[in-house]
């Protein structure tokens, strides 16, 4: 703190209110001029992009609003709409049973790739790039690409399955099959991403205790299950809290291939929130929606972090 | 020091990742192949059947069993930079993602150093407000951001994509723990020697920070590129799309056209492809300390 008083006073910092000469000396003397002049451009940003809009959106959610002329206030109507709204459930048990396939796929494939990736082979450049890749695709070419391969008539998926004797599907048109073609897509959108984190935690484990097991007699299976596995335990918790949260904002996929359809089979929440918003221009209605969703997600992710921490053990 | 020895802990174990496999085992045939090659061509495969139908003839695309094509059409390519506004579409993204990337560099650095550094009124409760938007989903904040950016004049321009997105809590959040990590010594000793606090951020603390920089520039420009809910609000007009609008759009006017789209697609996913080849060891790296981190 020393050092402060050599500063040039740097521009544009908010003066504050200074009642006596001595407390606007302290604030001279102190880093505040100093901190506020160089947080106040993210700040200020952050204020009207960042919290403005958390607090608008509770004023929103407490109104009728098309998003075009002034809202009007109509209390908890549109909270209570929405404990009524037979689609809504409908979204909310799509997206739960979507993130429950998708997470636990995700978590045991990655795991298994980040394992075998660890480890000296031939061609182990080659097969990093190949499981890594799809991580830069972005959800819209992941989403036309998937369209591609599922297409009924020429799409190659089809083609592998008729070789097999099985006949032709028609995936995303097909109410029955949609969420589960989404599902297989996001997984292979998504696994670089899972395999990076889990491969980054296996090679911080300290070789010491892999070899200690080792000269133990302790097999690799072994070593494995009682040693690498517990040791990934605040990764797999971290994976786990990260892609809920991400299952559960699921929508540009969606968006691309099957637009909530065919039959709603695939109208997850944030979906129906996209229709009310910006189909039939009810920005209250979307709102409290989107209010629902953020309070799931805060249950959920703390449900899991206590359930994480019976059985997560973290490295003193 | 202590500082010191904790960031050599963080950062050996993320730096490691690319250079070598973790296990004593002598490099050579093993089991894993068995698992590790029908994987990656699993993982692999889509990129490939997308390069190979982006050179096929329409035709061919609708031959069953499909085929490999006879000869490769590369006019595919330019067929789908010309059918549709690419190269706009492709100026405006890059103009996001650059000025997105910059305004992160800047701003988020200043404010994590503040955070880290700076004791000043205000500053815990400050950062504490910035940690709590962190855990807002965009969902709810989106339907007021658009309001807010078609009161500031913004809307439907790239105005809209790139002010919102000048910093990120995120970058905030991962810089100040790079910062905090670091000794401070060093820059007391150049405030001694008369440096200002920025000219000692500039020249004497960022040098230090490159792998934590390179972590929010690789990932703004990531999440930039890919943008996808945020600009389909905020963007109606055709010639200020960016790259995934772009696509959408042109995936739902020409749905059966597979070459033309598949070479769109593709070309729209280059830029990163590149990136990911060329630096893919800093590309890892980042996402393992986002992920870790944030």
């Amino acid at each position: 703190m020393s050092a402060v008083t050599l500063s040039p006073a740097p521009p544009a910092a908010p003066a504050q209110p200074a009642r006596k000469a001595s407390r606007w000396e302290r604030f001279l003397a102190s880093d505040s001029l100093a901190g506020w002049g160089f947080a106040s451009p993210a700040m200020l940003l952050i204020a009207v992009f960042g919290v403005a809009p958390i607090v608008w959106s509770v004023v929103l959610s407490f109104q009728r609003n098309n998003l075009l002329s002034q809202g009007t206030w109509i209390g908890f109507k549109n909270y209570e709409r929405l404990m009524r709204d037979p689609l809504f459930a409908h979204s909310v048990r799509l997206t739960v049973l979507y993130a429950a396939l998708f997470v636990p796929i995700s978590i045991v494939l990655s795991l298994l790739c980040a394992v075998a990736l660890n480890r000296k082979l031939w061609f182990i450049r080659l097969y990093r790039t190949a499981i890594f890749l799809p991580v830069v695709a972005s959800t819209v070419a992941e989403a036309i690409l998937f369209l591609w391969l599922f297409d009924p008539y020429y799409g190659v998926v089809n083609v592998a399955l008729s070789k097999l004797g099985i006949p032709q599907q028609s995936f995303f048109q097909n109410p029955s099959q949609a969420l589960y073609c989404i599902v297989i897509m996001t997984v292979w959108g998504w696994l670089g991403f899972s395999v990076i984190i889990y491969l980054a935690a296996l090679q911080g484990i300290p070789k010491e205790l892999v070899e200690a097991a080792a000269i133990d007699g302790a097999s690799r299976w072994r070593i494995f299950r009682r040693v690498e596995l517990p040791l990934l335990g605040p990764t797999t918790l971290f994976l786990v809290v990260y892609l809920s949260i991400n299952a559960l904002q699921l929508f540009d996929e969606i968006y691309v291939t099957t637009r909530g359809g065919p039959l709603n089979s695939t109208l997850v929440v944030v979906y129906y929130l996209y229709q009310q918003a910006f189909q039939f221009f009810d920005a209250g209605y979307a709102t409290a929606i989107a209010y629902v969703l953020f309070l799931g997600i805060l249950v959920l992710t703390i449900v899991q972090l206590l359930i994480g921490r019976r059985f997560v053990h973290y490295r003193s | 020091m202590e500082a010191a020895a904790r960031r050599q802990e963080l950062l050996p174990e993320i730096g490691s990742l690319e250079t070598e496999a973790g296990e004593g085992r002598r490099r050579g045939l093993s089991a894993w192949h068995l698992f590790l090659v029908p994987m990656s061509l699993l993982m692999a495969f889509p990129f490939i059947w997308m390069f190979i139908t982006a050179v096929s003839t329409l035709p061919e695309t609708r031959r069953f069993p499909p085929s490999l094509p006879h000869a490769i059409q590369w006019h595919n390519f330019i067929d789908a930079w010309t059918t549709v506004p690419f190269d706009r579409w492709l100026l405006n993204t890059t103009i996001v993602a650059v000025a997105s990337v910059v305004g992160n560099l800047v701003f988020c650095s200043m404010a994590g150093y503040a955070f880290a550094r700076l004791r000043f009124i205000g500053g815990g409760t400050a950062f504490l407000l910035i940690l709590a938007t962190l855990m807002v989903p965009f969902q709810v904040v989106m339907i007021p951001t658009l309001l807010i950016v078609r009161g500031l004049g913004l809307v439907d321009t790239l105005g809209a994509l790139i002010v919102p997105n000048l910093v990120t809590p995120f970058g905030i959040f991962l810089l100040r723990q790079f910062f905090k990590t670091l000794p401070v010594e060093i820059e007391e000793a150049a405030r001694i020697d008369g440096a200002s606090r920025f000219g000692t951020l500039v020249k004497i603390v960022l040098p230090q920070m490159k792998a934590p920089l390179a972590t929010v520039a690789i990932m703004t420009l990531l999440w930039r590129w890919n943008d996808f809910l945020w600009p389909l609000i905020a963007i109606q007009t055709e010639s200020r799309y960016t790259l995934p609008l772009g696509l959408a759009a042109f995936q739902g006017a020409h749905f059966t056209n597979w070459p033309l789209l598949m070479a769109g697609t593709l070309m729209s996913q280059l830029p990163m492809l590149i990136v990911f080849v060329v630096a893919q060891r800093w590309f890892v790296q980042s996402l393992a300390s986002s992920g870790i981190k944030g």
